[in-house]
């Protein structure tokens, strides 16, 4: 059989494919100018970023992988018949958890669980009924007596997976050393020594034990959850650590797509209202101020319910689920965008009055510079700093405001996972007893993550660019401290 | 002799850089005796603050003092825990600041600020308080202090705050006063206000005073005794006497004739090669030997010890030691004059033909208030100036901060609008053109501004910088040949091609102002506003870019409008001057006649109040009673009224009409017949 597949491109894909351009490009420009490469390399030595960087590629590598989007070419019926393609949308991630996404049991499970959750009423061989747990269909199913077995089975895991995880890191960082050994032109031993002392000025000893344990970590889980449900199942049997994953890019795509929607509004008229000040200022701070008092989960509600509506009076413009869904989730990020401009907008309209009164500016005024000339010129760079950190530290924002708006019922289709959606459903089990914690709880940990991460990103991107926050210097000691004590010992 | 009030021995302060530490002091000794004014002289970077915040322990978190010792009366001020230098600060040495505005909390009323301080050092409360409060303020010379006492610091003037700051220091009658650059914010009148005022109190509590200061005139005004700082070092000791006659080391006597003044108009001002040394490394042999002319060998091998001149004078210097005493006669090596390639056309005589002219310009800015923003005031920034510019010459424009003199320069260059009045280029009056015909004009007018730190965007490189002009104005050719215009261009600032691809950053102060110039020159203008172009400028710095301007003023035959407050600078450069106040021009003439006859009131005042180095020519300070009044509500009649000395009682009903003093001069006063 031929595995064929067709590249599907979702709306969203083709935003993300635009954005991982402009970062490609952004980094490419930062690298030839000296002056915007500096405070980058002050990020990269900051151990908190660092880590944080870690964390946050791992989540990044996820999210791309379930971005790649195909169809899976139908078997061929007649030899002479044109290729026909499954209405079934994948990912390449989905390709890849493929186990976790067909093992669905038929309800809920506990994590580890070899039983259901729940007693249900079974018809034995001799034709007896009885209630009891049945066994489940996939979660620990090779065991022959799971009470006795199960504990020495996720112990086997579990090293399993420390093997497996420590040989991938080795070779991760093995290469890494090569890297950095090529690069600053030593031997590898000499790297490798600088490295593990902490000599380098990249903290790449940072970088791989925060690898290192995500390795462990991650290795331990993929070797488990081919034999049990790690994370449980939830209300229909799916696998929860499937469902997470799968929310992954939802948050990603909400924290930035809807940075690229509202950049343009906020720069534009940012600067525009600033520089040009006058009615130009007058309109735009009105319109700002007038979007900004109303309640954006209202107004975000309205749009939303707004486009149910159209979208379901007209099923035939979506071929597929995952096509509406997407569609879906790229009209909530550009709504959020639509209304969380105003208060970028607000500071860069600061910065930039402030900006054009500087001589420089001035200086370029008498060169009879066109206005839009200097806008591009003049204020737009010099007001980046506060574009990149405002973005970075809006970015844990959207994600909780998804989570916030889909548990509202107006964030993403009920057929897309998201940390909302999960959190949203996991609402009601709490209240079944036996309590229900686990879709609640992975989904709390892993966007915890997300956001804890972005946050010290996002710090540690500030204080390299806000030229504000001062250089941290070496505190020397001090001598009358040292003086005065001294002077106090001998009394 | 008795023994000194501060002693200061050896001192070190380092600061943490990013890379390195900074050893911004660097084995500073000094005495300062009782009820005497020290003066701490030297250029920015030269440590001065750094020794004065040393002396208070009020040191930045990144500075600490390696070594040394700070004695005062016998007490050893490094080694006292911070809980009882709390107690020496401001009761037995108080600090006076740069910036009165910043030292000031914004939030609390004058009165309070004094009595916070006699609360804490003295534990005087009550009306006691009140009494001692009212009692300071007289004595600082603040007018109505019963009033003034429930004000908010945004509600005076800056000669007041600084008056308010100056009582807080005295508050509790300390006996040392650390007064760090008090006048460099203040206009000339009041910094002579102010210093007359310290005298008068150190005359009458007999308190010391370490005055810290760039500005050689202030020393000569008020200081006894003079140190010198280069590089962290103090280089030279003398009275203000010896001082002033005879300075010994050879970076004083740099600085000396660095000062422009008309003695040295004919000639290039001296200027001191090179700049100061980095602080970051260890030093062989003399600080100041890559850039001193008298240097050899030993300068450059053995770091010089002080040397003691028979008349007390100290020296760190070879020249005085005295082993080396033949070395002193040895004329000085002649420093390289800066090469600046011949362009253009030699000198252009300089026609009476008015290249720019103004006529009752004026601008004014509205005050709006309320919702709907209604105009309900204007601030006649400039209020009917009419000035003529030949070409290749310079005017000055002087006035005090607030008087309009920059809003002047802006309104020339177009860069804000006239309410009224003609600005006449060549004859094109520049309000009327549509704004093509004026972007094709403004190749003609350019600007350089007062801060060199402010005037280039730092996200562009140097050739972008200077390029700007010419894109925007569609000349100079295809890229290829502006590349070479600009690489011309550096070199005719002084500047090397290859600094094109630098960012503003990597640059002096000196330098940016170097660039300003080389973008404003891009266009080949006519005319260049220059807008205070060397006030923050150091002295040494300040003379290589007044050479500079001199240079192609008679290379290109450029015409100035150079607006200033810094009388010796208009001495140097100027051919005419008028003297501005509060939106109008008060007085106009040739350089000579103002500034050796002036007729007005206020230009008298205002020359009598600029501190002179020249120790002969003792003068009479006229003081002028309080400030500058607000554009915004303007005196009646004339302007100068309520703080004239000669004032009339008609000057109350009008403002005076021109009167013709000669067939240059002018001057607007009813002191003369009116036309």
């Amino acid at each position: 059989m031929i595995f064929a597949f067709k590249p599907v491109v979702l709306w969203t894909d083709a935003l993300i494919f635009a954005l991982i351009a402009a970062i490609a490009l952004f980094v490419w420009y930062t690298i030839r100018h000296e002056h915007l490469r500096a405070p980058w390399r002050k990020v990269m030595r900051s151990t908190g970023g660092m880590m944080a960087a870690t964390v946050l590629s791992v989540y990044v590598l996820i999210g791309i992988l379930d971005t790649l989007h195909y169809q899976r070419a139908l078997p061929l019926e007649k030899q002479t018949a044109e290729m026909r393609f499954a209405p079934e949308v994948l990912s390449v991630l989905d390709a890849l958890t493929e186990p976790l996404r067909l093992k669905q049991e038929r309800t809920f499970s506990a994590p580890f669980a070899t039983h259901a959750h729940s007693k249900e009423t079974m018809q034995g061989a001799d034709g007896t009924t009885r209630r009891d747990y049945p066994r489940l269909k996939f979660g620990g199913a090779h065991l022959k007596n799971p009470q006795t077995e199960r504990a020495a089975d996720v112990a086997r895991g579990v090293l399993q997976g420390i093997a497996l995880g420590a040989l991938i890191w080795t070779l991760a960082s093995v290469i890494l050393t090569g890297i950095v050994a090529a690069h600053r032109k030593t031997s590898f031993a000499g790297t490798s020594g600088a490295l593990w002392r902490g000599e380098l000025d990249v903290p790449w000893r940072t970088v791989l034990v925060t690898l290192g344990g995500l390795l462990l970590v991650g290795c331990s889980l993929a070797v488990l959850s081919g034999r049990y449900h790690v994370f449980g199942t939830d209300k229909v049997g799916q696998d929860v650590l499937w469902l997470t994953l799968k929310s992954i890019r939802t948050g990603l795509v909400i924290g930035t797509v809807t940075t690229l929607v509202m950049l343009p509004f906020a720069l534009v008229l940012g600067i525009m209202a600033g520089y040009l000040k006058g009615w130009v200022d007058d309109v735009i701070q009105y319109v700002y101020t007038t979007l900004h008092s109303i309640p954006s989960v209202l107004l975000i509600a309205a749009a939303v319910l707004m486009m149910q509506v159209y979208m379901d009076t007209r099923p035939e413009i979506f071929d597929s689920v995952t096509r509406r869904a997407d569609f879906r989730l790229l009209f909530l990020c550009i709504i959020l965008g639509v209304t969380s401009w105003t208060s970028l907008c607000r500071l860069l309209r600061g910065e930039a009055l402030k900006l054009r009164e500087l001589e420089y500016v001035q200086a370029a005024q008498a060169f009879g510079v066109p206005r839009w000339k200097i806008m591009a010129r003049h204020i737009l760079p010099n007001v980046f700093h506060i574009v990149i950190i405002t973005t970075v530290l809006g970015f844990s924002g959207l994600v909780l405001a998804e989570a916030v708006l889909s548990y509202v019922g107006v964030g993403v289709d009920p057929a897309m996972n998201s940390f909302g959606t999960m959190i949203n459903a996991a609402r009601l089990e709490l209240a079944r007893e036996p309590v229900v914690w686990w879709p609640l709880a992975s989904a709390f940990v892993f966007m915890f993550l997300l956001v804890l991460s972005a946050n010290l990103f996002a710090d540690a991107v500030r204080d390299a660019l806000d030229p504000r926050a001062r250089a941290q210097v070496a505190r020397p000691s001090f001598h009358w401290r040292r003086a005065g004590r001294q002077a106090g010992s001998g009394a | 002799m008795n023994a000194p009030l501060l002693r200061v021995e050896d001192l070190r302060t380092w600061i943490a850089g990013n890379d390195c530490d900074v050893r911004a002091v660097d084995g500073v000794s000094l005495d300062i005796q009782r009820g005497e004014t020290f003066a701490l002289l030297g250029e920015s970077g030269s440590g001065k603050s750094i020794t004065a915040l040393s002396i208070m322990r009020l040191l930045p978190d990144a500075g600490a003092i390696v070594s040394g010792r700070v004695m005062l009366d016998g007490l050893e001020l490094t080694a006292l825990p911070e809980r009882q230098m709390r107690d020496v600060r401001g009761r037995r040495i108080a600090m006076i600041f740069q910036e009165p505005g910043a030292s000031l909390n914004p939030v609390m009323t004058v009165g309070d600020q004094v009595r916070e301080v006699l609360d804490r050092h003295l534990g005087v409360r009550g009306e006691a308080a009140d009494r001692r409060v009212l009692e300071l303020f007289e004595a600082v010379g603040i007018p109505d202090p019963s009033r003034r006492l429930g004000e908010f610091p945004f509600q005076l003037s800056g000669g007041l705050k600084q008056r308010v700051m100056i009582a807080c220091a005295l508050a509790c009658e300390p006996e040392l006063l650390v007064a760090d650059e008090p006048t460099t914010a203040l206009d000339v009148t009041i910094q002579a206000q102010v210093l007359e005022l310290l005298r008068e109190i150190q005359l009458r509590t007999g308190m010391s005073m370490l005055l810290i200061t760039h500005d050689l005139g202030v020393v000569s005004e008020t200081a006894h005794r003079v140190a010198v700082m280069y590089a962290g070092e103090i280089v030279e000791t003398a009275s203000r006497e010896a001082f002033f006659e005879r300075p010994a080391h050879p970076y004083t006597n740099k600085l000396f004739a660095s000062i422009p003044g008309s003695r040295s108009r004919a000639e290039r001002l001296a200027v001191i090669r090179g700049t100061v040394p980095p602080l970051t490394r260890d030093f062989v042999g003399c600080r100041f030997a890559d850039r001193c002319d008298h240097a050899w060998d030993r300068c450059r091998t053995t770091a010089p010890s002080m040397h003691r001149l028979p008349d007390g004078q100290t020296v760190r210097c070879h020249l005085y030691a005295p082993e080396c005493v033949e070395m002193r006669g040895r004329p000085a090596a002649v420093a390289q004059p800066e090469a600046v390639p011949a362009i253009g056309a030699g000198t252009l005589q300089p026609s009476n033909h008015p290249l720019l002219e103004t006529q009752n310009l004026k601008i004014h800015f509205p005050i709006r208030r309320g919702l709907f923003k209604r105009v309900v005031g204007q601030v006649k920034a400039v209020d009917g100036v009419s000035l003529a510019i030949p070409a290749g010459r310079t005017v000055a424009l002087v006035g005090e901060s607030g008087c309009g003199k920059t809003t002047v320069g802006k309104g020339i260059v177009q860069l804000l609008p006239a309410n009224d009045g003609v600005v006449r280029f060549d004859g094109v009056d520049l309000a009327n053109l549509d704004p093509a015909a004026l972007r094709q004009r403004r190749r003609d007018f350019q600007i350089i501004f007062q801060d060199p730190f402010a005037s280039l965007n730092p996200r562009m490189r140097v050739s972008e910088i200077v390029e700007e002009g010419m894109t925007a104005l569609g000349i100079g050719g295809s890229p290829v040949e502006r590349g070479a215009r600009i690489d011309e261009l550096l070199a005719q600032v002084g500047l090397s091609p290859d600094m094109r691809y630098r960012y503003p950053h990597e640059f002096s102060g000196g330098q940016r102002q170097r660039i300003a110039i080389a973008r404003a020159l891009a266009v080949d203008p006519r005319l260049i506003v220059c807008d205070e172009p060397t006030s923050a400028l150091d002295v040494s710095v300040q003379a290589q870019i007044l050479n500079l301007l001199k240079d192609l003023q008679e290379r290109l035959g450029l015409a100035y409008l150079f607006i200033t407050h810094n009388i010796s600078v208009v001495e140097y450069l100027a051919h005419e001057v008028a003297v501005m106040y509060l939106g109008r021009i008060v007085e106009y003439g040739t350089t000579a006649e103002v500034l050796r006859a002036p007729k007005h009131p206020y230009t008298q005042a205002l020359l009598s109040a600029v501190p002179s180095i020249e120790r002969g020519t003792q003068r009479e300070v006229i003081r002028l009673q309080g400030d500058l009044p607000s554009p915004a509500a303007p005196p009646p009649g004339c302007h100068f009224e309520p703080r004239c000395p000669r004032a009339m009682p008609e000057c109350k009903a009008a403002y005076p009409g021109e009167s013709v003093v000669s067939t240059t001069q002018r001057v607007r006063c009813f002191l003369y017949p009116q036309k």
